[in-house]
């Protein structure tokens, strides 16, 4: 009982941070139609960025995560400028390809600049919390507690954005229908361009999660791994929709930690893309995906 | 309610760019759409050739012509969604050369689509006040952080879109999702999206489309008194001639791309070209 419920924690927070990668896959899907391949790369970005400035300029957490989100929201921004932007309305396959270069682009700037070789971040560590059920007891650790906390403030934090700011609303008439967006006027490459931004600041957070709270080694290739997962989760979820990412991501998330704690840890990889395959033979569009409707 | 349509029977031509009709209260003034030599080939077809229209400010104009004869072509060129391959569109006196879509938008320019194209999963009040929205320009900053700022201008936006929605008796659905209402009530809300931009001129493609003939009847009336309030000017596409000629001052027939006449609703009706190519075929067509 202990174990599984410190298992469904565990699953819940790695999940939330699938989430909060999800979603920046999910939203420049929706608006811009496109798979970014490169996001995964700036979540390294971010991830190297709060490392270098904590552990060499030994910044405080917090401030080095932001300057990591302003530095990610400049790449991301960057990137959509230099290689998607010329390419709109290029045939999707091209964008695609596109995306794969920025994405070994990045991989290799990274190896160049800080090497190849796996860095360690052990400086945060915000001890545990223990619960005690009956006679067993588990541990929570409080960063992941934090982590947590953050995605639900970053979750709700983005629905009141789309739901209620004159950008966000712009986003989603743009995701719905580009062209009759523009013709009332909505600037589309800047609602692009925002998209972008967020969800660069956003993979910024996840990255110093991944090397904050989770331990994960940087290197170069480090946001592969999360950036599928969370590609899985955003498609798992339905690929456009925001609250469709974060369901996905918490339940690949979960999906993970209970295979790997109670079936086997080499197969946990496998079988949550298995489970993504049975998810969409059963229901293409995800789960909370809508049936696209061409609009001539 | 028939007797508030009226006829425009003060018409005249005026002799700009060679046979432009526009009403006489809109001589003198600036025309608020010149296209000139307008034209658009796709492959080997010339889908929209040598078109010539000037609208006045406050015109309510019609562009008729068997199916496709190049209607919505027009549309798209007007709107910069096709650049044109020649000739060149005014709008309120501004050359669109080179100008995308969005820019071309605010100028002065909104439509509607022949087949509906409502941001369905918005509701009805979000979909009027996205047209809204790029009226009134507020910054990003202002939009998160001023929040007194914020909330009035919230306010303002929530009090003009029921405004607008008030005009088709829509105010009660404001916050039904656009996708779920009746295909009339969709038509209706297009053209408060449209209105909501403020154009200069509003062009609606196929207004009447699948309405029966009572409401074809309210929106005739609801096409004047727009054009009374909001002293803009309106083209309009449609196949019900009881609309066309029951409201439009100036009426244009395209027959495979090109213009095949110009004038009142009595010229056009007694056009023999007219009634061969268009008001003939379409009875044979039994439509
Ligand atoms: N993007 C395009 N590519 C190729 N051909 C096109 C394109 N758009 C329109 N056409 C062609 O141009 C011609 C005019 O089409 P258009 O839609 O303007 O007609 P319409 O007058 O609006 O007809 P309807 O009354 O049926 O709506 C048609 O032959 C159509 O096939
Ligand atoms: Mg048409």
């Amino acid at each position: 009982m202990a174990q599984f419920l410190e298992a469904l924690v565990n699953g819940i927070s790695l999940g939330s941070l699938y989430a909060i990668i999800a979603l920046g896959y999910s939203m420049v899907y929706g608006i811009a139609k496109m798979l970014n391949f490169a996001h995964g790369d700036v979540i390294m970005v971010g991830g190297f960025a709060v490392f270098i400035l904590m552990v060499s300029n030994g910044w405080q957490p917090l401030l080095a995560v932001i300057a990591a989100m302003f530095i990610c929201t400049v790449l991301g921004m960057l990137i959509e400028r230099l290689a998607y932007k010329p390419l709109r309305g290029a045939p999707s396959l091209a964008v695609l390809i596109t995306a794969i270069g920025v994405s070994y682009f990045l991989q290799n700037a990274a190896q160049l600049l800080w090497g190849a070789n796996p860095k360690f971040f052990t400086i945060l560590d915000y001890g545990n919390l223990t619960v005690h059920i009956g006679d067993s007891q588990f541990n929570i650790s409080i960063g992941k507690l934090l982590s947590v906390a953050v995605s639900v403030a970053i979750m709700v934090g983005l629905s009141l954005f789309t739901g209620k700011t004159r950008i966000g609303k712009s986003m989603r008439a743009v995701s719905e229908d580009r062209g009759a967006a523009q013709l009332m006027g909505i600037n589309v490459n800047a609602t692009i361009a925002i998209t972008f931004a967020i969800g660069s600041a956003l993979a910024a957070v996840a990255g110093a999660m991944l090397v904050g709270v989770y331990g994960v080694q940087l290197s170069p290739t480090t946001g592969a791994m999360p950036g599928i997962k969370a590609f899985t989760a955003a498609v798992f979820g339905g690929i456009g929709s925001i609250p469709g990412a974060m369901i996905g991501g918490i339940l690949i998330g979960l999906i993970e930690i209970l295979v790997g704690t109670f079936v086997s840890t080499d197969l946990k990889d496998a079988l949550t893309f298995a489970v993504l395959i049975v998810m969409l033979v059963a229901k293409p569009t995800g789960l909370l995906g809508k049936p696209m409707r061409e609009k001539v | 309610m028939t007797q508030s349509v009226k006829r425009h029977s003060e018409t005249v031509m005026v002799p700009f760019p060679s046979d432009a009709i526009v009403p006489a209260r809109d001589l003198g003034k600036r025309p608020v759409l010149e296209a000139r030599h307008l034209g658009i080939q796709f492959g080997g077809l010339k889908a929209v050739d040598d078109f010539n229209l000037t609208v006045g400010p406050t015109e309510i104009a019609g562009l008729i012509g068997p199916n496709g004869a190049g209607k919505t072509t027009v549309f798209n060129l007007l709107t910069k969604v096709y650049e044109p391959t020649q000739g060149t569109v005014l709008l309120d006196g501004h050359d669109t050369k080179g100008l995308d879509v969005t820019h071309t938008a605010r100028l002065g320019v909104a439509r509607t689509f022949q087949n509906i194209r409502l941001f369905d999963k918005m509701t009805v009040e979000e979909n009027v006040r996205i047209g809204l929205h790029n009226k009134i320009q507020y910054g990003m900053v202002s939009g998160i952080l001023r929040l007194p700022g914020y909330w009035k201008k919230e306010r303002q936006q929530h009090e003009r879109a029921m405004e607008l929605l008030r005009i088709f008796n829509m105010q009660d659905q404001a916050d039904a999702v656009s996708g779920s209402l009746p295909y009339g009530a969709q038509r209706r809300l297009e053209i408060l999206r449209a209105l909501a931009t403020e154009p200069k001129l509003l062009l609606l493609d196929e207004p009447a489309a699948g309405m029966n003939p009572h409401e074809t009847e309210e929106l005739m009336d609801t096409i004047i008194r727009i054009r009374d309030q909001f002293q803009i000017a309106i083209m309009l596409i449609e196949h019900d001639m009881r609309l066309v000629m029951g409201i439009c001052e100036g009426i244009c027939v395209l027959n495979f791309g090109q213009i095949i006449a110009k004038g009142t609703a009595e010229e056009i009706q007694n056009n023999p070209v007219v009634v061969e190519a268009y008001l003939g075929k379409q009875k044979g067509a039994g439509e």
